[in-house]
């Protein structure tokens, strides 16, 4: 077991009305630090007006082995999309 | 260079794998499909992987150190802030990769140890002194150059967290190459000196840039499988020739002259044809024998040992305020 400092995954928000997206991480020993870390580290060229930071060990991932159970069963449901239905042209605003 | 093979004797890793997933495994990669850390990936494509990414990020990180020296000499506050912010970016870009890296289940500590017991390898570029203010103008230009021309291809490496590293990398790299040919342009439109001395550097600096590159192809064993796991998407040879043929008009318009009277248009084969890297002064800085290999790893581990009581404070800070929380 190594004695580095725990891992902090980084999310960074653009700008006003986007939301967080994971850009990266970084060993921090506390929230505090970790923060001052992912800025000095993802944000030295306004990348973004917010961040977050999230334990590495908080996140909980689905399985790449159970991807297709997990995912494959919305490719039989195709009517879920708006290009199932066949509505007629004259038919407008629909 | 940062992402070349630099070690001679590695053992090909022939671990038993189940052939359907190496051939699931292989169509992925052929498809141009990003592997991600959780996915099944071949032992020796991981092994391949930490090392280069590793070698790479030691590569940034000792990179600050013969441009870090200067920035209390730059010439100028708007040079010294150029060049400090410059020098930050590569301590990012050690960062990035570092992580990038420990997706594939090193960890931090062992890398740094590797690299501070002189077991890992980094750039040869990095064991050449920085003697004049001209020299941190050619390492912009040249080195940064060279970097960028191995990086590019690198954004669509076939392991995700590296390939997001690279792209992050390259956002940022434009900015060091322009910063160091602004320098040159400044020299050699000075004094007889000045220009002189940007001569002198780009003398020393020409043959260990197209080192960074790598062993010629045909003396590079692990091209081919890197090329087929789309690890590496260019060879050695074919991103040397490119950075020859984009940087011989940058050197003719400083009105300098590249040290290589060999070099010259070839109309036929429509580039450069160019001198022979010394190979052997090549692979001597990769055993370590680089003017500066020792310097080097001494500043590296003494900024470590220097500034353990920081880290041990932070980890102390933290360890109080947790028990005061829980209490
Ligand atoms: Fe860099
Ligand atoms: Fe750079």
């Amino acid at each position: 077991m190594s004695s580095d400092w725990p891992l902090w995954e980084v999310f960074v928000r653009a700008k006003g009305g986007l939301a967080h997206r994971h850009v990266g991480s970084v060993h921090a020993p506390d929230q505090e630090l970790a923060l001052r870390h992912a800025r000095d580290t993802y944000t030295r060229r306004l990348e973004g007006v917010s961040l977050w930071v999230v334990k590495s060990t908080d996140i909980v991932a689905s399985d790449p082995e159970e991807a297709g159970p997990l995912f494959e069963p919305a490719e039989d449901k195709i009517y879920r999309h708006p290009t199932f239905y066949d509505i007629p042209d004259e038919v407008k605003h629909i | 260079m940062y992402t070349t093979e630099l070690s001679k004797n590695v053992q090909p890793i022939e671990t038993p794998e189940d052939p359907a997933l190496l051939e699931a495994f292989e169509a992925r990669v052929a498809a141009d499909e990003f592997i991600e850390p959780k996915d099944w990936m071949p032992e020796a494509y991981r092994k391949t992987l930490v090392r280069q990414i590793s070698q790479h990020a030691h590569s940034e990180i000792v990179g600050m150190l013969p441009e870090g020296n200067w920035i209390t000499r730059a010439p100028s506050l708007r040079r010294k802030a150029i060049l400090l912010a410059k020098v930050q970016d590569e301590a990012g870009h050690g960062l990035y990769l570092y992580c990038a890296a420990e997706t594939l289940g090193t960890s931090r500590e062992e890398m740094i140890e590797a690299l501070h017991s002189g077991k890992a390898k980094y750039s040869t570029i990095f064991n050449y002194p920085t003697l004049t203010w001209a020299d941190i103008g050619a390492i912009g230009w040249l080195v940064d150059g060279a970097a960028i021309m191995n990086q590019v291809p690198l954004q669509r490496t076939s392991y995700g967290p590296y390939a997001r590293a690279m792209v992050r990398v390259c956002k940022e790299e434009s900015f060091h190459q322009r910063q160091g040919y602004e320098i040159m342009i400044a020299l050699a439109n000075g004094t007889a000196a000045q220009k002189r001395m940007a001569q002198d550097a780009l003398n020393r600096w020409w043959w260990p840039s197209l080192m960074m590159f790598g062993p010629p192809d045909d003396n590079s064993p692990n091209t081919e499988r890197s090329m087929r796991w789309r690890i590496k998407r260019e060879t050695n040879d074919e991103l040397r020739q490119k950075f020859v043929d984009i940087t011989k008009p940058q050197a003719d318009f400083l009105g300098l002259t590249v040290p290589d009277p060999e070099l010259k248009w070839n109309d036929e084969k429509g580039g450069h044809d160019f001198g022979e890297v010394d190979w052997d002064e090549f692979y001597a800085v990769v055993r370590g024998e680089g003017p500066v290999a020792k310097e080097r790893i001494t500043a590296r581990r003494e900024a470590w040992e220097n500034n353990t009581w920081v880290r041990e404070a932070a980890a102390a800070h933290a360890a109080k305020k947790q028990a005061r929380e829980a209490a």
